[in-house]
């Protein structure tokens, strides 16, 4: 078993026990398309052109820290970045193996249909509100981080900025100050490019079919994030096949808490499981502080789970 | 002998005349454009129309169908095969500023059987048909090359006098 599998099996044994004693989500795996108004971003890679002016918007509307580089400084494609507690989007720059054209990917999190970080919270820190974000409150986390395990595309960051409030840290799709007032996030209303669209997120997938449909040859025939874990709000359009991006091409169309359940019917909740978590969460620890040694947004942190 | 010359003089003059997309003849065009839509954090863009007018020529390439020359984008065509001059031509005329406004995305909404549906905002509009000709024409690329950044702007992108203290690298990890 290997310790990542070992830390997720944790963390499901975890979430078991909690749920045991109170069962208040509802689940309709795989069936739940999301709020029928929420909204959505759709990306288009293809029109990127790795500005980082969506990492400084986003720097200016979260109040994020300064940043260690400027926002214009190209020097940060040198390594794959990740977003952190300190910057909730960053824009990594891909070499297409057909040697074409270098291909800028912007991440942050794509506030899923089914979260797993909302599911794997057991604590409800998480929501996810009738506009499609998915946000979350500090007030009430524990700072136990099974949520970091549980995304699939290995979102929330992790402040150490005070030991007695550890908070998670990630993108709220601009949720208190812009989206739950009709206006689209920062990032969004930045780009020159106009990459990122925002609106429904079913107008949105109508919109990419038609993009590929009027431009066979320009896309890959596929949106990224209307099926993968259960469907994201945030949607992605690529010239080059995704894995070649960065993405993980693996993660079935499942939302992730479909395992949990499996899991969830054939593991008897059992209070044994607490030392195995707390185990967990030692290691955990233990982990993230060889990352802070060797740099949180090195690139032996890459895009997907291994 | 004289009708080959002739010929020639005549190829030339048609060859001279050609080089004025022949739809700006004699029309009342704007030779310069200020763009100031992105005055908050960058210095205006001096638009040089008759430079790029006589560089492109082909009026099309930028104003699709409005300034009533052919259209050869098979998607157009479907529609604009015989479109006439329309009276708006501007960018700004069809490509809204707000694209993503609640009231755009009401319009949208109630428009559902507008074809244009997916139709750029201004700012994506001049950017991606800019610099998708200068990538192609070796045109100008980076953003400062056309977008010099004011004081607000250097602030807004921890960049020139607000650029981080730290030298780079010795700052990772975590938030202190
Ligand atoms: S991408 Fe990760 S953090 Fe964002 S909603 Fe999905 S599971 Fe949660
Ligand atoms: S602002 Fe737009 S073009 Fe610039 S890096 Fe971000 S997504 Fe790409």
């Amino acid at each position: 078993m290997k310790r990542r599998d070992f830390l997720k099996a944790c963390m499901i044994c975890g979430a078991a026990t909690t749920l045991g004693v109170t069962p208040k989500k509802s689940w309709g795996a795989g069936s739940f398309e999301g709020y029928p108004d929420g909204m959505g971003v759709l990306v288009d890679l293809t029109r990127c052109v790795g500005c980082r002016s969506c990492e400084a918007a986003c720097n200016k509307e979260q109040k994020l820290p300064t940043p260690d580089r400027p926002f214009d400084d190209p020097s940060v494609f040198h390594e794959k970045r990740r977003p952190t507690e300190r910057a909730y989007t960053v824009v990594n720059k891909y070499e297409p193996k057909d040697g074409g054209s270098p291909v800028y990917r912007k991440i942050q999190c794509n506030h899923c249909n089914e979260p797993a970080c909302l599911t794997s919270c057991f604590v409800n820190a998480y929501t996810k509100t009738k506009e499609g974000a998915v946000v979350y409150n500090s007030k009430v986390c524990v700072g136990c981080r099974n949520c970091m395990i549980a995304c699939p595309f290995n979102v929330p960051g992790y402040s150490y900025s005070s030991a007695f409030n550890p908070v998670v840290k990630k993108c709220i799709f601009c949720y208190e100050t812009r989206l739950k007032n009709g206006k689209p996030p920062a990032c969004v209303e930045i780009c020159p490019q106009e990459v990122l669209t925002f609106g429904h997120r079913r107008e949105l997938i109508k919109i990419g079919h038609e993009r590929i449909r009027e431009t066979p040859d320009k896309y890959v025939d596929h949106i990224y994030g209307e099926k993968e874990v259960g469907g994201t709000g945030w949607l992605y359009l690529s010239s080059v096949p995704f894995d070649q991006v960065g993405f993980d091409a693996t993660l079935g169309n499942d939302p992730i808490i479909s395992n949990v359940k499996e899991f969830l019917g054939t593991v008897p909740m059992v209070l044994s499981i607490w030392p195995a978590l707390f185990t967990g969460f030692h290691l955990l620890s233990t982990r993230n502080k060889n990352h802070s040694d060797h740099g949180h947004d090195h690139s032996e942190q890459e895009d997907h789970k291994p | 002998m004289y009708a080959v010359r002739n010929w020639l003089i005549g190829g030339v003059l048609i060859g001279a005349l050609a080089s004025a997309p022949s739809i700006c003849l004699g029309k009342n065009l704007p030779d310069s454009i200020a763009l100031d839509s992105l005055a908050q954090l960058y210095e205006k863009v001096k638009f040089n129309h008759a430079k790029h007018i006589s560089m492109v020529k082909d009026c099309a390439e930028c104003h699709h169908h409005t300034t009533g020359t052919l259209v050869e984008d098979a998607n157009c065509v479907r529609c604009h095969k015989n479109s006439n001059e329309t009276k708006i031509v501007a960018c700004k005329g069809c490509h809204s500023a707000q694209p993503f406004s609640a009231e755009a995305l009401r319009e949208k909404e109630n428009n559902r059987r507008l074809y244009h549906q997916d139709k750029p905002g201004l700012k994506g509009a001049y950017h991606q048909n800019c610099i998708g000709c200068h990538a192609k024409s070796g045109g100008p690329t980076g953003c400062k090359e056309c977008h010099p950044l004011k004081k607000v702007g250097e602030a807004f992108y921890n960049t020139g006098e607000y650029a981080p203290r730290q030298t780079p690298g010795t700052e990772k990890g975590h938030g202190h």
